[in-house]
């Protein structure tokens, strides 16, 4: 890997994860009225850590790895087994949407940096 | 590939269900009180029944309707011999539909909907937003 890839990747895999999780996020809300459905999400910390951790000198790296999906644990459950709860995923879904903007802040000024320094 | 181009489709299936379900709600209200249809027996409610649909990949749930049943809850009976509906002994059958229930109906399924296009919204700003990545 080098260099200029090793400086985006970090914001690159922590966005791919962000997207990720907006999917998740979006399939909960989609499926608020679908009876037995049981709201999902992923620890982002763990995700982040085992995508962007470096593989051993020499080794392929090794290819992207689906984060572990976990089921909401829920607080009201509703009578026919669907645990999405909305106010729940509403704010998760607000937080990851501002963290995904922060994530694109960060990889625009790491890119702008990088010109500055190409381009003296 | 993860991309958020996909909520567009999750948002807009359950969209979809959403407003199947409110037409579903509109057409019970309509014919809560029509005693009689083609069929010469009187309007039976109508629910649909929504069930995740697999838009590819295990972490991405959609929703379909997979069927409109009809209410299995008894036939109201009014008592209205002038009414030419009326049985022998004066009863008419009427529609088993609820008006309480489906309003709550109507306002859940237009919340939902709601939410749905917030998170379509979302998406879209998003995705406008990386576009711009190294401007």
């Amino acid at each position: 890997m080098n260099k200029l890839d090793e400086l985006l990747n970090f914001n690159h895999q922590a966005l791919n994860l962000r997207a990720l999780r907006q999917q998740v996020l979006a399939s909960n809300i989609a499926n608020a009225d679908t009876p037995g459905y049981r709201a999902r999400d992923f620890d982002f910390r763990s995700a982040l850590a085992t995508a962007t951790a470096q593989p051993a000198a020499g080794a392929a790296p090794a290819p992207a790895a689906q984060p572990e999906l976990l089921y909401r644990s829920v607080i009201q459950p509703a009578i026919d087994a669907n645990t999405v709860d909305m106010d729940v995923e509403r704010a998760q879904f607000a937080e990851n949407t501002v963290h995904y903007e922060a994530g694109i802040t960060m990889l625009t000024h790491q890119i702008r940096m990088m010109l500055a320094a190409i381009q003296g | 590939m993860t991309s958020l181009l996909k909520i567009f489709d999750v948002a807009a299936s359950a969209m979809t269900a959403q407003s199947q379900r409110l037409n579903v709600v509109a057409s019970n209200l309509a014919n809560a009180d029509s005693a009689t249809g083609p069929d010469g027996k009187a309007y039976k409610a109508r629910q649909v029944v929504f069930s995740t649909q697999s838009l590819g990949s295990p972490e991405i749930a959609g929703v379909r309707v997979t069927g409109v049943i009809e209410d299995p809850s008894p036939m109201k009976r009014l008592f209205e011999p002038s009414h030419p509906m009326a049985d022998p002994s004066g009863y008419v059958t009427m529609p088993n539909v609820n008006v309480v229930e489906e309003m709550v109906n109507m306002i859940s399924a237009s919340r939902a909907y709601q939410n749905n296009v917030e998170a379509m919204n979302t998406a879209k700003t998003l995705l406008a937003k990386t576009l711009t990545i190294g401007q």
